[in-house]
């Protein structure tokens, strides 16, 4: 118990309608230092920060600050205590000017009405210090997304918080962005800013903070300075063991051809491809992995596959015969499916139960010309609840209520549901904890070796090496490499994403 | 059926406790202004003035099932009220006049063939909607306010602003008759609650077990999940609106065939009496959430309060400040129950843990 600690959670708890979120947690916040919170999704750090930023309250135990006990009602009530925030879903006003946002609800006023031009200066000052080039006057809704992620940053530095919490900011961030990023962070550190770091991103933790807490459903299983541990202990007192579970690939051979895709293009609004003439197949049981950096165009040539865009071109089949639904309900009636990258925003409807959820997609298959089978829909629903493994007590409780692991198990089943030859996952890791981002690596496995085609996106090195079958390497629309698993190297992949980035660009599609 | 099926298939939208509770209460307002009108107006319990109230309420039952539909995808019919109107007009008119053809000729149908004419033209009006929301990107709301004042106009240019009046119909062409639809009865029952019940089973049945019912509320809980999910969103759409103006043709003809005239500001601010029923049995104005059960026992409920408060004597102004106030208290209540119920299931997670 040094003197450095300016917060301390004391047995705190919280519970919500349906889970135990917080188990009589004890939190240590110093003061310039970063202060690392790590876990599985669902863990609880998110909610332990709600509470020290006074967006929950706890059900149960105490609050210190500086020693004393605090009871915060609300966000202002812990802003005024100097606690600072920058939310994982962005709390930014899209219709709003980014110096109107950073200075939302303490406006410096003149003559009774709001001083734009010294708002505007002090945002540009700002601004300047994240190194964005992002004009104070600009709508945050034109921003791209790791932009307003900065303008997130700037808006809670503005204000002099003693304590600033980040949850996963550099999510969404390039690596350029992560830069500056931690660079602020070191900034505010000499100032004796306290900062909780919240990442699922173990290398970019050890690199910046100072002490750690991990957390395991809901408890704290080790607390330590950053220089008294490494990867593995983390990973053991997240998940309990060190396993980093990818699934190894089975032996089964790949058959016919199952997906081709000729000449896939999607021209941007701004100009130019976002998709630039892609052409490749995917074999029965074979696990195509695309990997590339950010605006890639791995996201759309995914959507381009299932008919998200109608103003794709570009010849695609499955199984050998021609596509020529333009829909997407036709294309999944053809076998295609996806599983969206953002499931909250694409995958889920939220209100719903986890039943209706998963049989989204199929309800025609469920029912004899228009009635619904209930028998066949239950049927369906306990199918992949067990295959699966899907951590349901009871299958119409709403689908708010699963971890984001479980969650993106109903997508995944959502998907299976339709009967697919082909499975195009966006991200299918991403924002889900170690041990259900093992679940679903076998299930990709099991899935391929029963001989689905399979097309996954990632920005995870290692998912890609050792998921994939061979790996598509993409930059700037175009395909730049087409690896063999046994010729793949993380060198040659990096290499290949960011060709047409440097000077010398590469012509033409690679097989 | 399986026990698990039946428990998904009754928890359709959202905490089963919940929503137990939020049934619970529509069913105890009703009760409340049944008990509170049988003691404080003569004859309200008597067979003829339930019969008489459950015709009033039918009216607005329709177009609140019509309005549930639309508001659990999340979108809003404010040309309910007008196609009402305007339908009565289309029915008296043929009648009355058949189609006058500017040959010469004037062709007639029979009543058969107007209720089809009519309901169609509902249909088809709703259709007009929902093609404006979908492919023209309109907001709900305003596409269907200027369908509100089109449909009036044409309404009232339909016969200048006059009544038709004795729609009583002429033997020699089979026009006779259409007072059947308002004003008969079967089984001892007015016709128009038969026909409620009817629609009112169908839109339940539709609701949950077919999978248009089912793509309504997956579109209205999450619009683009539903796209992506293969669910063709511009035709759901369509559809809901399309289902609205047709429940509105049939109050529509309801409404004249009773009266056995036809007048073109017949429906005015129907609309705003069907948002408030379905709101009143549950419908979340956010969409996603609604039942057709929920909706009749709202239209029940907003029916009763107000001929019961006509029974008591109660001024027509006060008439209105107290649906205003009924129509709040039961989102409020809605609200804090929700609350509630969260914190009762919170209190039992603690101590289980």
């Amino acid at each position: 118990m040094s003197d450095d600690v300016v917060l301390r959670l004391e047995g705190v708890t919280k519970v919500y309608s349906g889970t135990v979120a917080l188990r009589s947690a004890d939190f240590e916040i110093r003061k310039g230092a970063v202060n690392v919170l790590v876990g599985e999704n669902g863990a609880g750090k998110s909610t332990m920060m709600k509470l020290v930023a006074g967006v929950e309250t706890p059900t149960s135990g105490r609050i210190l600050l500086d020693g004393r006990e605090v009871k915060f009602a609300d966000t202002s009530a812990a802003m005024a205590a100097g606690v600072g925030m920058v939310f994982q879903e962005l709390n930014l006003f899209g219709n709003l000017t980014v110096a109107e946002n950073i200075f939302a609800n303490r406006e410096i006023m003149k003559a009774g009405h709001i001083d734009h031009a010294e708002q505007e200066r002090q945002a540009g000052e700002l601004m300047a210090r994240l190194q964005t080039g992002v004009d104070p006057k600009a709508m945050v809704e034109d921003l791209m997304i790791g932009q307003q992620q900065l303008v997130e940053i700037a808006k809670a530095t503005a204000r002099n918080a003693r304590i600033l919490i980040m949850d996963e900011p550099t999510s969404a961030l390039s690596a350029p962005e992560v830069e500056i990023l931690f660079r602020v962070i070191a900034d505010l550190k000499a100032k004796g800013v306290a900062i909780v770091y919240i990442s699922h991103r173990l290398e970019e933790l050890i690199r910046i903070g100072d002490y750690i807490t991990v957390l395991r459903d809901g408890r704290v299983t080790g607390s330590r300075a950053m220089a008294d541990v490494d990867v593995p202990w983390i990973v053991r007192q997240m998940i309990g063991s060190d396993a980093k579970d990818f699934s190894q690939a089975g032996d089964h051979a790949f058959g016919e051809e199952m997906l081709r895709l000729e000449d896939i293009s999607l021209l941007r609004a701004t100009g130019g491809y976002a998709v630039d003439h892609v052409s490749l197949t995917v074999r029965a049981g074979e696990i195509l992995g695309v990997y590339g950096l950010m605006g890639a165009g791995r996201s759309e040539l995914l959507e381009c596959i299932i008919g998200r865009h109608p103003l794709a071109a570009g010849r695609i089949f499955v199984d050998g015969r021609p596509v020529r639904e333009r829909d997407i309900g036709g294309r999944i009636a053809r076998g295609l499916a996806l599983i969206p990258e953002d499931r909250q925003r694409d995958g889920l409807a939220q209100i719903l139960s986890i039943g209706e959820n998963l049989v989204m997609s199929s309800l025609h298959k469920l029912a004899r010309v228009f009635h619904i089978s209930a028998s066949a829909e239950a049927e369906a629903i306990k199918r992949e609840v067990r295959d699966l493994s899907i951590k349901v007590v009871d299958a119409s409780a709403p689908v708010s209520s699963l971890s984001g692991g479980n969650q993106q198990k109903v997508v995944i089943g959502k998907a299976l549901l339709t009967e697919p030859k082909v499975l195009l996952m966006d991200e299918p890791s991403r924002g889900i904890d170690i041990g259900v981002k093992g679940d679903v690596f076998r299930i990709m496995r099991g899935l391929a070796a029963k001989g689905l085609g399979i097309v996954f996106v990632t920005s995870d090195l290692d998912e890609a090496l050792a998921l994939s079958d061979r790996i598509a390497v993409m930059s700037k629309g175009r395909l730049t490499a087409m690896l063999d698993r046994a010729g793949a190297t993380g060198a040659a992949i990096v290499a290949a994403s960011s060709v047409g980035h440097g000077p010398a660009p590469l012509k033409g599609t690679l097989q | 059926m399986t026990a698990a099926a039946q428990r998904s298939a009754s928890r359709r939208t959202g905490g089963s406790l919940t929503l137990n509770l939020m049934r619970l209460r529509t069913f105890i307002a009703l009760f409340a202004v049944l008990i509170v009108f049988s003691f404080a107006a003569p004859n309200f319990l008597s067979t003829a003035n339930l019969v008489l109230m459950s015709k009033h309420v039918a009216l607005n039952a329709f177009l609140a099932i019509g309005m549930t539909f639309v508001i659990v995808t999340g979108g809003i019919d404010l040309s309910v009220g007008s196609i009402v109107g305007l339908c009565g007009m289309t029915a008296g008119g043929l009648i009355l006049h058949g189609i006058e053809l500017p040959i010469g000729y004037t062709v007639l149908f029979n009543v058969y063939e107007i209720v089809l004419i009519t309901l169609l033209l509902g249909v088809l009006i709703g259709f007009l909607n929902g093609l404006l929301i979908t492919r023209l990107n309109v907001a709900p709301f305003i596409a269907t306010l200027g369908t509100l004042y089109v449909a009036r106009g044409a309404a009232l240019l339909s016969s200048d602003g006059a009544t038709f009046p004795n729609l009583e119909g002429n033997p020699a062409l089979g026009t006779t008759g259409y007072g059947f639809i308002g004003a008969g009865s079967f089984l001892h029952l007015p016709v128009s609650i038969w026909l409620l019940v009817v629609v009112a089973l169908a839109a339940a049945y539709l609701a949950r077990w077919t999978p248009l019912g089912r793509h309504i509320f997956a579109v209205g809980g999450n619009e683009r999940a539903a796209a992506l999910s293969g669910i063709r969103v511009v035709r759901v759409k369509i559809f809901v609106y399309m289902f609205s103006g047709f429940c509105a043709a049939i109050v529509g003809l309801v409404v004249s065939s009773e009266l056995m005239a036809a007048h073109p500001a017949t429906g005015e601010s129907f609309e705003l009496n069907a948002i408030a029923a379905a709101v009143l049995g549950g419908t979340s104005m956010s969409g996603g959430r609604g039942t057709v059960g929920g909706t009749v026992i709202g239209a029940f409920v907003i029916g009763i309060l107000s001929d019961g408060l006509v029974m008591m004597g109660v001024s027509s102004f006060w008439q209105m400040v107290i649906k205003g106030v009924v129509i709040i208290a039961a989102v409020v209540v809605d609200q804090a129950q929700r609350k509630l119920q969260a914190r009762v299931a919170l209190q039992q997670m603690t101590s289980a843990a």
